[in-house]
């Protein structure tokens, strides 16, 4: 413990000109969600982010909740990746449900104890909530939304709907904080790892835990969501895409019969949300989900550029619309001109059923 | 109440970017400029809860150079009542952007404060969350609907997040940044287009605002994102099944 606090002392001297890169001891901590007693895939993709961060860097898993299912999470966590040295709970009932004053409180309660030269989340909408709050309590700009780290304070992030990469070096001082898209940094499976011992797993120190933010004045209420068998879209190997060629919420069943015979998850256009034929948890693009899987089918897309911006890292991208002038052809590996209502009964016919 | 909107200039949506050759940074000049669609929502939405007779107010701000001043202008034409323009020669990333919005808000105490939810040349998404942990507010973050309660003095918010559609019950005073479908924005008439001229657009600078522009990050280079390789145009169904179970092996 003295050491690393002495270690933190040298860390926090501020340095004048910070141009060169320099050696610096990397600790990194990581907020993770957890959900039916699982660390979320999306939270394993920030840990494997970190490797690119350098070597020698010791992480910690953080995770909040209460219940058994925080403690399942945490074992789970504890063993997930031989990089994590350390995971820490925040038991309490503040953070059963994903509010972002307690959750941004708590980060900083963690940071001024544990002097992390990183902190790293998923760009999640859990992630995009809670980080820039947590890093405006810590007084340093956050970087979001990272699709490639370069450097221990060297990141690539997309900008103009994904049409730009901007590459950003963080010139301030620790913590560094980042959000990473789950898409680049897929998880290697746990086989390929050898985890010698698991993890120490710690309490959080609430006791400091003061009330005097805003934890309180937000109060959550509910969460409404589809219920459905079909794989989450965020990793989804297959997904299959409706747009405004639908025409309506009836004829997107189409999509779904077709999600089910690939095993593919569906997403849906920024139009066919707004026309109510789904709900807003399977939009994808600019502003909903980021999608990278293997196959990409989009039925009655038009292509807008807020659309790509969702869907730019699939390995293969299908379309399928009337309109030979659409955009989405432009993108797509392989494009078909034709009529939906037509396309969509012959491939249920004639693919094959799924392994 | 007063409603504070906090309003930005980017490229327009529809605008097909181009990279400048010496990757500094987009081209911008001789490019058409808009108020970020979700800052357009963000001020609908608090022109509809003053005409509600929620609110007395609503004053939108704008951080950057002179041409803010046409944002703010377009701002005030859909029904605006006054506006402020925070000089800023450059462009300041969000927690300097967040810092001059506190020391407006400190000024001005708003009982809500109302942004979009990310701007899109930068997509960043921290302003409304930055904000919000500065004063110390409540923060209801993608909004899809807002509803006050001026008795009680809560917001009831509904976000789009991941899991779909969550319900959150803020005190106010709060933050707010708004979805896309939470409102559709108006258009600005011309009868108020002509009365937007005569309305007050406040000049300050960061220094009268006492706020201290930090910089910790640096664009190193701003590059086109990897090409993908030109498709084919299959000629029926049959051939696409081919494809995809042949050549790119994927079924």
């Amino acid at each position: 413990m003295a050491i690393r606090a002495m270690l933190a002392a040298v860390r926090n001297r501020s340095f004048t000109t910070a141009v060169a890169p320099r050696y610096r001891f990397l600790s990194t901590l990581v907020l993770a969600e957890h959900e039916g007693g699982s660390v979320k895939a999306s939270s394993l993709s920030a840990v494997e982010a970190i490797k690119s961060l350098g070597e020698d860097n010791s992480v910690s898993i953080l995770l909040a909740g209460s219940g058994p299912s925080l403690q399942e999470a945490a074992a789970q966590a504890a063993s997930c990746h031989p990089s994590v040295s350390q995971v820490l709970l925040a038991d309490s009932d503040k953070f059963t449900y994903p509010l972002a004053e307690p959750w941004a409180k708590l980060l900083h309660v963690v940071q001024k104890k544990g002097n992390y030269s990183h902190i790293v989340a998923a760009s999640d909408s859990f992630g995009k909530n809670i980080l820039p709050r947590a890093a405006a309590l810590l007084d340093v700009s956050p970087i979001t939304d990272v699709i490639e780290i370069s450097g221990s304070h060297l990141f690539v992030r997309p900008i103009y709907a994904g049409n730009a990469l901007s590459t950003i070096r963080y010139t301030g001082s620790d913590p560094c904080v980042l959000t990473v898209r789950s898409t680049s940094f897929p998880v290697v499976s746990m086989s390929a790892h050898s985890i010698s011992s698991p993890a120490a797993i710690e309490q959080v120190d609430l006791s400091t835990f003061s009330e005097d933010d805003a934890v309180g004045k937000s109060r959550y209420v509910k969460l409404s969501s589809q219920d459905t068998e079909r794989p989450d879209l965020g990793n989804a190997r297959i997904v299959v895409t409706g747009g405004r060629g639908l025409k309506s919420a009836e004829n997107f069943k189409m999509i779904e019969k077709l999600a089910e015979k690939l095993g593919a998850a569906v997403g849906a256009t920024r139009a066919a949300v707004d026309a109510g034929f789904v709900p807003n948890e399977l939009q994808v693009g600019q502003t909903g989900k980021i999608v990278a899987p293997e196959l990409y089918m989009a039925f009655g897309v038009s292509g807008a550029i807020q659309h790509l911006a969702g869907i730019r890292d699939s390995k293969v991208i299908v379309a399928i619309n009337k309109d030979a002038d659409a955009p989405i052809f432009q993108v797509a590996d392989y494009g078909l001109v034709g009529d939906l209502f037509e396309v969509i009964p012959e491939l249920l016919e004639k693919l094959p059923e799924k392994k | 109440m007063k409603i504070m909107v906090a309003i930005k200039r980017v490229i327009d949506y529809a605008v097909k970017i181009r990279v400048k050759p010496d990757k500094s940074g987009v081209e911008t000049s001789n490019v058409k400029m808009s108020m970020n669609p979700f800052c357009e929502i963000a001020l609908e939405e608090a022109l509809r809860i003053k005409e509600s007779g929620q609110a007395s107010e609503v004053v939108a701000v704008s951080v950057g150079p002179a041409q803010c001043v046409d944002t703010l202008r377009t701002g005030l034409a859909m029904g605006a009542d006054r506006a402020i323009h925070v000089d800023y020669p450059g462009s300041l990333y969000p927690l300097s952007i967040a810092k001059i919005l506190k020391a407006l808000v400190e000024a001005e105490k708003p009982g809500l404060l109302l942004l979009g939810k990310q701007a899109i040349d930068d997509d960043c998404n921290q302003t409304g969350q930055m904000v919000a942990g500065l004063l110390k507010w409540p923060q209801g973050t993608f909004a899809s609907k807002v509803v006050l309660d001026k008795e009680k003095q809560v917001a009831t918010v509904d976000r789009e997040v991941d899991g779909g559609l969550e319900t959150l019950c803020l005190d106010l005073p709060a933050v707010i940044t708004t979805d896309l479908r939470l409102n559709q924005p108006r258009y600005a008439t011309l009868p108020n287009i002509m009365k937007a001229k005569s309305k007050v657009i406040k000049k300050v600078t960061p220094q009268d605002l006492n706020v201290e522009i930090k910089s910790d990050l640096e664009v190193v280079q701003v590059t086109e994102p990897p090409k993908r390789k030109t498709g084919i145009v299959v000629s029926s169904v049959d051939e696409l099944i081919d494809k995809l179970k042949n050549e790119a092996h994927i079924i």
